[in-house]
């Protein structure tokens, strides 16, 4: 069984509409700590403000339980920075899986928009999770806050600097953008993880 | 960097798309959930999906459509039309929009931006502005398809929507709007770079060069169109490379 994260962290429908694209009939959305921790595979969907969905998970009490997880974890966009050591919205600490920080995209630039909104480029790709996505391969992001380069990096894009499309450690997978909203290319990377 | 996005728009009456659409060889050729399937697998970046329904129950029926092209789309969409309260909002956010665009209401109660963003997210507000230029040279916000005028100038409302808590900001000309004569690069330009957030370029486009003056002299940072890819003047894949052949990023 997959579950899905039901939390405060915004709309999660989309990653529900994404399983079922996928052909994914045996997911739950939950926030059942004990059908969590009994799930072969955990999403953690998130939009909106990172201290809100970190506040929610604790209230919850599923920081612990997502902390203690084995099975492979993808976070998504809010759900991928929650995972990090720090996030700079609300000046709050993550769970601390992934090491690295999330600050505010700070940019010389007056071209450049925020939030980053649009189709942008993976690059420097690692791990299962791109298998058969090509180098420069498009997703979609929007937000305003962003993960530094870290050892954890398993994909870069550039905004005016490098930032971490997505980063992992052992069984946690975190993607920035949305694989649920970025056409072949997202539906490939959902596929990915859901043969981890 | 970013790709500049394309966007194709379809008004949707009482369920069904309203403009021609038959190059596309569909069987359903009404269908909105099969048009902007279609859409997305030729390369459209998002879709927007305008409701022009005048009943409640043409409103209904939009609801239920909105959740079914959710779970069809795999790219974002917008939805816009008649959304004049939070509850308006809520209800599509919870059918499985990625956006709302306001217009006339956002006019009327500007705090109705603030209180969408509070609750769901400036990624989740794009504020519509239909604008046309005065005597004076001014440009006024308008209503009503351009019919009515309100005395809300041009910049100053883009800039308070986007302090308000708006995402995007999509700028239709109605000096230019079905005119197919091109949009008015200088005053898109000047837009763009007096807002910190994205905006989308509306109204006017007669061809593809049209499209790629407004993303570069415009420096808007997407096209909204409706027509010349519904009467298949040209489709989202040729214009994407004529684009990138004038060497704009586009996603291929």
């Amino acid at each position: 069984m997959i579950a899905v994260v039901r939390y405060d962290a915004g709309n999660v429908l989309s990653v529900v509409n994404a399983l079922r694209r996928c052909g994914v009939e045996g997911f739950e959305l939950t926030s059942d700590p004990e059908k969590i921790k009994n799930a072969d595979k955990v999403i953690l969907p998130g939009v909106g403000d990172a201290s809100v969905a970190l506040a929610s998970l604790r209230s919850l009490g599923l920081d612990q339980v997502i902390r203690s997880l084995t099975c492979p974890v993808l976070g998504i966009c809010v759900g991928m920075q929650v995972l990090c050591r720090y996030c700079e919205e609300g000046d709050v600490d993550g769970l601390g899986i992934f090491d690295a920080e999330v600050g505010r995209f700070s940019l010389d630039d007056p071209d450049l928009k925020i939030p980053h909104m649009g189709w942008n480029q993976l690059r420097d790709m690692r791990t299962p999770l791109f298998n058969g996505l090509p180098d420069g391969s498009y997703v979609y992001f929007v937000h305003s806050f962003r993960a530094g380069l870290s050892r954890d990096t398993i994909a870069t894009t550039v905004y005016g600097t490098a930032f971490s499309a997505a980063l992992a450690k052992d069984n946690f997978y975190g993607t920035q953008f949305h694989p649920e909203k970025s056409g072949h290319s997202g539906a490939l990377i959902i596929k990915n993880f859901l043969v981890l | 960097m970013v790709a500049k996005r394309i966007i194709p728009c379809l008004d949707v009456k009482d369920g069904k798309t309203v403009k021609g659409i038959n190059f596309l060889g569909l069987k359903e050729v009404g269908d909105p959930v099969e048009l902007g399937a279609e859409y997305a697998a030729q390369g459209a970046d998002e879709l927007v999906y305008l409701d022009i329904s005048a009943t409640l129950e043409g409103r209904r029926t939009f609801t239920e459509l909105v959740r079914s092209v959710a779970m069809r789309l795999d790219i974002p969409f917008t939805v816009g039309g008649g959304i004049s309260s939070l509850a308006d909002a809520a209800r599509l956010l919870e059918a499985g929009a990625d956006k709302v665009s306001i217009n006339s209401a956002a006019l009327r109660n500007p705090d109705l931006i603030g209180e969408i963003a509070g609750h769901f997210g400036s990624q989740f507000v794009v504020v519509a502005i239909d604008a046309r230029t005065m005597a004076d040279g001014r440009w006024l916000a308008t209503t009503h398809g351009g019919s009515v005028q309100t005395d809300k100038e041009l910049f100053s409302w883009a800039k308070e929507s986007q302090e308000r808590g708006a995402g995007e900001i999509l700028f239709t000309s109605m000096d230019h709007d079905g005119t197919k004569k091109g949009y008015p690069c200088e005053t898109f330009a000047a837009l763009c770079g007096s807002l910190s957030i994205p905006v989308i370029a509306s109204g006017g486009a007669g061809n593809a060069e049209d499209i790629a003056q407004v993303l570069t002299e415009g420096k808007a940072d997407a096209a909204l169109a409706a027509s010349i890819f519904h009467y298949g003047e040209i489709t989202v894949p040729e214009l994407k490379r004529y684009l990138a052949d004038r060497g704009i990023k586009v996603r291929l």
